[in-house]
């Protein structure tokens, strides 16, 4: 069932949340709604759930327009930041809660909790069902908030920066499972999150959203190899922003009128007075700190007033350096007109 | 090194001076503590006792026995029966006031919270004495609602601002949880807010049991003469000046209290009670 929403709008006093939103979350996709704290991501989210009601556009469900309709009859369940699990109930009774609302039989909703337990991997956790939330760990509670959100099957699934509490190795494995939970059952799926890494690996599609207004939508590949503006660019990936133009030489050179963006993995660092590859930007500069990252090094290169990340394999030395980009790595923007002159 | 720096300060020879000026702390704290208790139980057992004696010339259980028999026991009865009739009726007035004032729901809803502490904030004498005023024209007075009402004056307080507390400290996304999977607003409070909220529910009870026990200004000017709570009682008792029937009424008074406020601890958190007279 797509989920689509029109010219949505919502402001709180003098803030505007949202400013216009219009955008398609595919039937059976995994969709990564992405952006900085005060996008409105969130906003949006909550306009989906029935939260928040918008001052102007319409929310689709399927065929169905449902932004007048209260949060009750949506059929979008939503696993929330917080879990929200209720604590004063044991596990089974936090499952069973909305099976019992919609009159499921007793021996159904047993069925139907412990079969949902085993999706999330929940079932091997001795005693689980009597449980209650604060015995559990930060990721267990977190299947059970996700356990307790499609347990009622429902078609849309809204997750609210579901792992930005969990620590990152827990968070990087949760992360693959919701993935294939949400593969497997096939639900209509929207996901919030701050965190683009997070967005990219997880999500059939990511919308990058910026000031109330959607910057750019597709698939995460997409959406990172042709970024449509500096804000997106800037925001995906590790990346550097100068203000710069490229002469016709290829040289790199300081300049207010023009905006150019590279991510560290696309830098090349050589030693200064090689000759750069064919097709490339480049500029002299100084190493003036290395930072080890695991896989490989960080180095941070000063060029002119600025300072540039540029990842690479081996440890340099500091010193001068000289830093190549193919020029299909690099993103151009005009100051005047912040649009993707490629 | 951190670790020998706290052995080292315990080892340090104390001063003379710091010695007797915590022996005299100790010994004004029990005084101040112990004292009057002390007089109480004394003068509780004491069957003949006076001036200038140190102590009673005879002691027994006389007046302790008469309890037993007389009104005593009946304005103990009567005290708990106004005190539980209170706190019902002030928690069943509070919880949607709090939960609506809480939930920033409720029109005015700080407006009213300032209202519920009014009563407080003035000295309570004149308070009462106007709303005697006024329950004689309702022909209040003197009757068991009265002073359930006028308790409810002071009680309400209590339990309004604790409420709220408790409310605000339950959050929103637990009952938006419920809502989001089905459940109605009615059902969500009942099966998800008030269940949370019940130590408040207990804690707020606590205190306004305890207030309307002990409660005495306001009793006394509306309920008097028909309705005779314990202080009421322990009062006319010391006015004609059988000291060992307020004695032992004020030890008996003290019962409840003492084990209220035990469980209290229990129930009350800090946070409840920060949150008083904030809007």
């Amino acid at each position: 069932m797509d989920v689509r929403v029109e010219g949505l709008i919502k402001r709180y006093g003098q803030v505007t949340a949202l400013d216009g939103v219009s955008q398609t979350f595919p039937a059976g996709a995994l969709t990564a709604v992405v952006g900085p704290s005060g996008c409105g991501k969130t906003t949006l989210l909550r306009c989906l759930a029935g939260f928040a009601t918008p001052d102007r556009g319409q929310v689709w469900m399927g065929d169905r327009n449902v932004t007048h309709l209260p949060p009750q009859s949506r059929g979008a369940a939503m696993v929330f930041q917080s879990y929200a699990l209720w604590p004063h109930m044991t596990v089974f009774e936090n499952l069973a809660f909305a099976l019992r609302l919609r009159k499921v039989p007793r021996r159904d909703i047993e069925r139907r909790v412990r079969e949902t337990l085993e999706l999330v991997e929940l079932d091997r956790v001795p005693d689980i069902e009597r449980r209650r939330p604060r015995q559990l760990s930060g990721g267990q509670q977190q299947r059970v908030a996700l356990a307790r959100a499609i347990v009622v099957r429902p078609q849309v699934l809204l997750l609210d920066e579901p792992l930005s509490n969990l620590d990152a190795k827990i968070r990087h494995r949760v992360r693959v499972e919701i993935r294939a939970l949400q593969r497997r059952t096939g639900i209509t799926a929207i996901y919030v999150t701050h965190d683009q890494e997070e967005a990219m690996s997880i999500a059939d599609m990511v919308v990058v959203m910026e000031g109330g207004r959607t910057a750019q939508a597709g698939r995460p590949e997409e959406v990172y190899a042709h970024p449509k503006s500096p804000f997106v660019a800037e925001f995906l990936g590790s990346t550097n922003v100068l203000a710069a133009v490229v002469d016709l030489d290829g040289r790199i050179l300081a300049s207010p009128g023009g905006t150019l963006i590279v991510r560290a993995e696309d830098i090349q660092l050589m030693p200064s007075g090689d000759i750069p590859p064919p097709g490339s930007a480049w500029a002299d500069g100084e190493v003036v700190d290395v930072l080890f990252l695991g896989a490989g090094y960080r180095a941070y290169v000063r060029i002119g007033d600025e300072v540039v990340m540029a990842d690479h394999r081996t440890s340099l030395p500091r010193g001068p350096v000289r830093m190549a980009i193919l020029r299909e790595k690099l993103f151009t923007f005009d100051r005047a007109t912040p649009q993707s002159n490629r | 090194m951190a670790g020998s720096a706290t052995p080292n300060m315990r080892d340090r020879p104390r001063g003379l001076s710091t010695l007797v000026f915590r022996a005299a702390l100790v010994a004004v704290l029990l005084g101040a503590i112990v004292g009057p208790l002390a007089g109480l139980v004394l003068w509780s057992v004491a069957e003949r006792w006076h001036w200038p004696a140190m102590l009673p010339q005879q002691i027994g259980l006389k007046y302790w026995i008469r309890i037993t028999q007389g009104d005593l026991l009946t304005a103990l009865n009567r005290s708990v029966t106004i005190a539980t009739v209170t706190t019902v009726a002030a928690l069943v007035a509070a919880i949607p006031v709090s939960y609506g004032a809480a939930r920033a729901r409720l029109p005015l809803g700080p407006v009213l919270l300032m209202l519920f502490l009014l009563p407080q904030a003035f000295p309570q004498l004149p308070v009462f004495a106007s709303a005697t005023v006024l329950f004689y024209r309702w022909n209040l007075a003197g009757t068991f609602a009265g002073v359930v009402l006028i308790h409810m004056v002071g009680g309400l307080v209590y339990t309004v601002w604790t409420m709220t507390a408790v409310f605000r400290a339950i959050g929103e996304d637990v009952e938006e949880a419920a809502i989001n999977l089905g459940a109605s607003v009615t059902r969500t409070f009942f099966r998800i807010s008030l269940p949370l909220a019940f130590p408040g529910v207990v804690a707020s009870a606590i205190l306004v049991f305890i207030y309307s026990l002990d409660e005495f200004t306001g009793t006394l000017l509306v309920g008097a003469p028909y309705v005779t709570t314990l202080p009421v009682y322990m009062y006319t008792a010391s006015l004609g000046y059988e000291l060992q029937i307020a004695s032992v009424t004020a030890l008996v008074l003290m019962v409840p209290g003492v084990l209220l406020l035990v469980l209290l601890e229990r129930f009350l958190r800090a946070e409840y009670l920060a949150f008083f007279g904030r809007l």
